[in-house]
């Protein structure tokens, strides 16, 4: 007898949080409202721990149905919830970095207006995204889904006043349309030949089909799974809209954009794991946008000069390794960094946050500096992190992008070109993120005196001068996240495989098979490590001579460079692509066509003409009405006139 | 005896010139007595019919005709009577208020 651990209220409890604060949170007072949201998600943190108490008692996988959702013919849905390692995990990491980040958010927007209403998003939010990660079958996962685009969306247009956060929730919201197109049609797919959406079930059914060489159903699936991966974890092509998602509230950045919702592709794509381990061509595309997404955003990264955007296109490099580690069949390795990534970008974004809030809402690099011993907690916290993500040891992004690495290299689906791309990109991660360090916390400050500064697009003014370290509120959750960024990588990626093993048991062939021998992989794993690791310490020295030894010699590659750092510079120029493939054709089409040609010329007109008629024909027959008994006595007489005439007519014939 | 066509071909003519008075006159009490002459020349009709047919309804009917007639005429004198008060003339010409 299984016990019931109450699986519904996880997701549920957050959800009564946004309802209560979104509900009567224009009447609560700032402290109310913030303690609302984070005794929910609190709870909720709360009861994630308590499962994960009692986790190894369980019969794997822990399943529990609510109710009947949808029930049609043989199809069946429910509310169901589905509780195996992979998903504790990303309870565990959704939960606590959550409620971290609920923290901060307290401190960090004490000052702005719509203060409840963000708790109310945040805890929104939480909602979804636990329905996400506990649903058990795809269809409630795909409401998760479809939340947390909400919710985001919500987020990154909070300061809705602002033209360009609304355009970038916009952005943010069609883009992930179009990865939830394919992800629809990759379940329609399973429903069509599966019959049923249930993980079991369909797992089941994949599991007696063999692996499929060349292309076929479990290549469409695996494909269109990753089309909807792409879209919310920000791969190439659609990556477009996270950079500029960094309009929303730094704490949203953080949670959102960073640590969690980004991640629920990799989620997603490892949880299908036994569809695309049978997929080699769908594996092999994972494997390459991943490897390609890693290193074109580290490009972009190292030229950007707003903190938050360097970081979010980090964030988009990141999530390129984790869907590299599950391309090359690595899925505990993506999971395990996707762990690491959480604690220290989520630091690193909460550290930015409190260096904006220092300096009174600044975001451009340029004008920072000198940092160091002015906000010395947030210093410390923010090298911790960019250590970790940088991939030094012993810190968490070391062992899980060292793993990565070292699979890439070593699996039966991996190749020497992915380790090398990705050994690349860990030496750009590296440099970009000390480039990021020595221009915020080192040289002189270069920014004005800011007693004016007030926060782009908030409505209420920063009413306090000089650079000031953040408040408590703001700094316990940074600390925890600094040692987490440190310590978590400690569990090490055999244990963290050997946990995660009955997730991604698959009882595939394929993968054992090939498996290299065992002393052959140990004399290569330590190479392998000791390259990423000259790779990292490669990118701290260039940044250091660059960005700290001699601050004028960056300038001067880039003339040297010219045309491809002004490439570099403008992202590629891939938002104009966009905008010229994509954008301008559709709205010249709707103008022109759908507009002005079948609304206006059509419909509209067919109105305007019909009543324009009517008019035209009332107008004359209203001279009938003369006013004259005779004239309508002639009338009658005319009709009756006609009348019996017709009928002599008829008589006679 | 005289012949069905007779009495139709007279009843016609009764008809037709109470149309014609009606249309041509302007004199309200001109009118109203066209429009008794047009009853009367279907009232010669019905008793025409009724006599060709041995049938006694279209008798019964002529007295319903005339009956109504009475009626009518009650009413519409009033009314003429009272038009004339307001208005100080029986030309239908100038009794138009009701033009667009």
């Amino acid at each position: 007898m299984t016990p019931n651990l109450h699986l519904w209220l996880i997701p549920l409890l957050p959800l009564a949080g946004a309802a209560i604060n979104g509900l009567l949170g224009k009447r609560f007072s700032r402290p109310v409202a913030s303690a609302v949201a984070l005794a929910f998600c609190g709870a909720a943190f709360a009861m994630a721990l308590w499962i994960a108490a009692q986790f190894s008692a369980l019969r794997l996988p822990h399943m529990e149905t609510v109710a009947t959702w949808i029930r049609a013919g043989s199809f069946q849905a429910d509310f169901a919830f589905y509780l195996d390692p992979l998903s504790l995990v990303m309870l565990l990491v959704v939960t606590g970095v959550g409620f971290l980040i609920h923290i901060y958010s307290v401190g960090y927007m004490w000052e702005e207006g719509g203060y409840y209403r963000f708790f109310a998003y945040l805890n929104l939010f939480m909602f979804f995204m636990l329905t996400l990660v506990l649903a058990s079958n795809y269809l409630l996962m795909f409401i998760g889904w479809e939340g947390v685009g909400l919710a985001s969306y919500l987020l990154i247009g909070f300061w809705f006043t602002k033209d360009s956060a609304a355009a970038a929730g916009k952005k943010a919201f069609i883009v992930n349309r179009i990865g939830d197109f394919g992800f629809l049609i990759a379940l329609f797919l399973m429903i069509q030949h599966f019959g049923s959406l249930n993980f079991v079930q369909v797992f089941q059914s994949v599991s007696s089909l063999g692996v499929e060489y060349g292309t076929g159903l479990l290549t469409s699936i695996g494909l269109l799974l990753m089309v909807g991966a792409a879209g919310k974890s920000a791969q190439l092509p659609l990556y477009v809209w996270l950079p500029d998602a960094m309009e929303g509230p730094t704490p949203v950045s953080a949670l959102i954009h960073a640590a969690t919702m980004v991640t629920a592709g990799v989620y997603m794509v490892a949880r299908s794991h036994v569809i695309f381990e049978r997929a080699p061509v769908a594996m092999m595309v994972v494997a390459s946008v991943g490897t390609l997404t890693a290193l074109f955003a580290a490009t972009i990264g190292v030229c950007q000069t707003d903190i938050k955007k360097v970081l979010a296109y980090s964030t988009i490099s990141q999530l390129g390794y984790m869907f590299m580690a599950c391309g090359v069949g690595a899925f505990s390795m993506g999971i395990f960094h996707l762990m690491t990534h959480a604690f220290f970008k989520g630091l690193l974004f909460l550290a930015a946050g409190s260096v904006i809030h220092a300096i009174g809402g600044e975001q451009d690099m340029r004008r920072m500096g000198g940092l160091r011993t002015k906000i010395p907690v947030t210093f410390w916290t923010m090298t911790a992190a960019t250590l970790a993500i940088a991939g030094f040891p012993p810190f968490a992004g070391f062992f899980s992008k060292d793993a990565i690495l070292f699979q890439a290299f070593t699996s039966p689906y991996g190749s020497w070109v992915y380790w090398a791309i990705g050994v690349f990109t860990a030496f750009l991660t590296s440099f970009y993120m000390f480039r990021l360090w020595f221009l915020t916390f080192f040289g002189e400050y270069r920014g004005e005196e800011h007693s004016d500064h007030s926060r782009a697009g908030a409505p209420a003014p920063h009413g306090h001068g000089g650079i000031h370290e953040s408040p408590k509120v703001m700094l316990v959750p940074l600390v925890i996240l600094a040692v987490l960024s440190v310590c978590g990588g400690w569990i090490g990626s055999d244990r963290f495989e050997r946990f995660l093993a009955p997730a991604f048991y698959s009882g595939s062939a394929a993968m054992e098979t090939a498996a290299p021998a065992h002393a052959e992989q140990a004399a290569s794993e330590g190479l392998l490590t000791s390259i990423s690791i000259v790779a990292a310490f490669a990118g701290l020295g260039l940044a250091w001579l660059l960005y700290h030894r001699r601050p004028q010699l960056p300038q001067e590659i880039a003339q040297a460079l010219g045309g491809f750092y002004q490439a570099v510079l403008h992202k590629y120029y891939v938002d104009e692509l966009y905008a010229v493939l994509f954008v301008k054709p559709l709205i010249d089409g709707s103008t022109s066509l759908l507009w002005h040609g079948i609304d206006r010329d059509v419909i509209d007109a067919t109105l305007d003409n019909s009543a324009e008629g009517a008019r035209t024909v009332s107008d004359a027959a209203r001279h009938m009405q003369s006013g004259n008994i005779r004239s309508y006595a002639g009338w009658v007489a005319a009709g009756a006139a006609v009348v019996i005439g017709y009928m002599v007519w008829m008589g006679t014939r | 005896m005289v012949p069905l066509s007779y009495y139709l071909v007279l009843g016609g003519i009764l008809f037709a010139c109470g149309v014609t008075g009606f249309l041509i006159k302007r004199n309200i009490i001109t009118i109203f007595m066209s429009i008794e002459l047009m009853l009367n020349g279907v009232n010669l009709s019905f008793v025409a019919f009724a006599a060709q047919w041995q049938a006694l309804s279209g008798q019964v009917f002529v007295f319903f005709v005339m009956v109504v007639a009475a009626a009518e005429a009650a009413v519409g004198l009033a009314i003429i009577i009272a038009v004339y008060r307001t208005r100080e003339t029986l030309n239908v010409d100038q009794v138009n208020l009701l033009k667009l």
